[in-house]
């Protein structure tokens, strides 16, 4: 399916921390808004692709947007491990013929603290939360800073050197006024004075609980050349899943620092014509601050151990060694489960984003480096 | 959102000897009927060679501080009372491949509170102990071995 496919719309609503709209709405709001930007009616569309923890259902998009004749729809399991894997989806049911043109959305109401899936605990747990969270790891970032903490321990870091992430991805963010983030500076001292979350993870290295919605239009590589916007050809795609692996709390296999990132990455590039240090820019999924250096390690950019030193020298900066999550990502623009990341991936590939990388040809979009998970490599001509 | 700390379901065929030992005060691994690997959290499978049976052997119960976190609110209400508090993921001494999460507490059986309180790290060893949580309930805890 090599290039086979390509991203030629993408819309998204005013992201808020709390919006007036229901979940349809802003669905409806930003698919239409994809649509437009690609230049392409909403009849024709034929094809579907969502991921778990969405709640608007596909007959009710398909209704109220007034699409034609459906062919094709998946739901992708693992939430914010599959952004990447609902368009990966699409994009194989567009290449083999079934469907033609496809949307993935993601609708989602996040900031209201009662929204917080960990704060539904039932009072009895039989699937594999029994064996954490009844011991007081509760919630995701004490599940993502329990694998922190390790890392800190084993490559001789600290926090000082952990602030850099929230600091690269807010500088980001007070470049684009689309972000909530927007207008907030952080500085070293804020984040070295903030409130802990989860020790060693405190209040700047979790992501944002916000409102809106995104989506985007796939269509072929011959379709996608006649159409009005630049295509974001889908390059190679993959799932991955690690040896032994657990959902969040990935704690036992043989080294809990080799996630499932690992197997994405190595079928991503075996599928690609291109190596690690072809890639221009990319987007790693952050719902907390560890998954950046952990990405940038699963992904090859660098060995093992070596990410937070080059994260806190800039490295990940405009001008560093790979820009990454440059419209301020999950911690700084907007939650939406990864879709954020993937439009900004394609804006970077249109030369639209409001942190270019200049003559971005390749640009890599992941997801969350602690559950099952996916990543799409997006190229330009 | 529920007041109490969520306990585990005991009556679950997969992992109810695990549960049932430590309502007496033993921590087991399941281990192959047919290869011996040892595996962790219990489940129906060996994955090493498929084998469905199983047998369950008590260990020392010492092991070594993988990582640890320290939450802070917000929380489950019954963890907002307890925090901050400490959970560890312990690595069994004898199966240092086996992880098992609990809460480090003094030997007074109370939450260690801070990192200043009693000083501990990484690799540090720590020993088992049980609270009673319900009647079917007892999850394990670590302490330090000092």
């Amino acid at each position: 399916m090599k290039d086979k496919t390509a991203i030629v719309g993408i819309g998204q609503t005013v992201f808020e921390k709390k919006s007036k709209d229901t979940e349809l709405i802003l669905a409806c709001k930003a698919i239409k808004s994809a649509l437009d930007d690609a230049g392409i009616e909403p009849r024709e569309v034929d094809s579907l692709g969502s991921y778990t923890f969405e709640e608007t259902e596909g007959f009710e998009i398909a209704r109220n947007l007034g699409f034609g004749e459906m062919h094709y729809w998946s739901e992708a399991p693992y939430g914010g491990g599959a952004s990447c894997a609902a368009i990966g989806q699409v994009a194989m049911s567009i290449a083999s013929g079934i469907s033609e043109v496809g949307v993935v959305w993601r609708s989602r109401k996040r900031g209201d603290p009662s929204s917080r899936m960990w704060s539904h605990a039932e009072e009895r747990m039989y699937d594999h939360w029994k064996w954490s969270r009844p011991f007081g790891l509760v919630r995701p970032a004490d599940e993502s800073s329990m694998l922190m903490r390790r890392y800190l321990h084993e490559y001789s870091y600290s926090r000082e050197d952990m602030a850099h992430i929230a600091l690269s991805l807010r500088k980001y963010a007070n470049n684009n006024e689309k972000a909530l983030m927007h207008d907030k500076e952080l500085s070293f001292d804020d984040y070295m004075e903030a409130r802990m979350i989860s020790d060693p993870l405190c209040l700047f290295d979790n992501c944002l609980e916000s409102d809106g919605a995104i989506a985007v239009v796939l269509v072929s590589e011959q379709r996608a050349n006649k159409l009005k916007q630049k295509p974001a050809y889908i390059h190679s795609y993959s799932q991955g899943m690690s040896d032994q692996h657990q959902l969040m709390t990935d704690y036992h296999g043989s080294n809990p620092l080799i996630s499932s990132s690992y197997t994405t990455a190595k079928n991503l590039y075996r599928q690609s014509d291109y190596s690690a240090n072809d890639i221009d820019v990319a987007q790693f999924y952050d719902a907390f601050s560890p998954m950046i250096p952990f990405s940038l390690e699963a992904y090859q950019f660098c060995g093992q151990g070596e990410a937070l030193g080059i994260i806190s020298e800039g490295g990940i900066d405009l001008d560093g060694l790979l820009p990454v999550n440059t419209s301020g990502g999950g911690m700084s623009e907007v939650y939406l489960h990864g879709m954020n990341l993937v439009i900004e991936g394609v804006r970077q590939i249109r030369g639209t984003s409001t942190s270019q990388v200049k003559d971005a040809k390749l640009s890599l979009v992941t997801t969350c480096d602690a559950t099952p998970n996916a990543a799409i490599l997006l190229k330009g001509d | 959102m529920i007041k109490n700390i969520p306990l585990p379901g005991t009556d679950d065929v997969h992992d109810e000897i695990f549960w049932k030992s430590t309502l007496e005060s033993k921590l087991v691994v399941q281990h192959c009927s047919s290869c011996d690997e040892p595996r962790f959290p219990p489940r129906p499978m060996c994955p090493y060679c498929n084998s469905l049976s199983s047998v369950w052997k008590k260990c020392s119960g010492e092991g070594t501080i993988y990582s640890f976190v320290v939450p802070r609110p917000p929380l489950l209400p019954a963890f907002e009372e307890l925090s901050p508090y400490i959970v560890a993921l312990v690595a069994l001494k004898e199966y240092p491949s086996i992880r098992m999460i609990g809460r480090l507490k003094t030997k007074a059986h109370v939450d260690i509170k801070s990192l200043e309180e009693v000083k501990f790290n990484i690799d540090d060893e720590v020993k088992v102990s049980f609270e009673k949580m319900a009647d079917d309930v007892a999850l394990p805890y670590w302490t330090l071995i000092t």
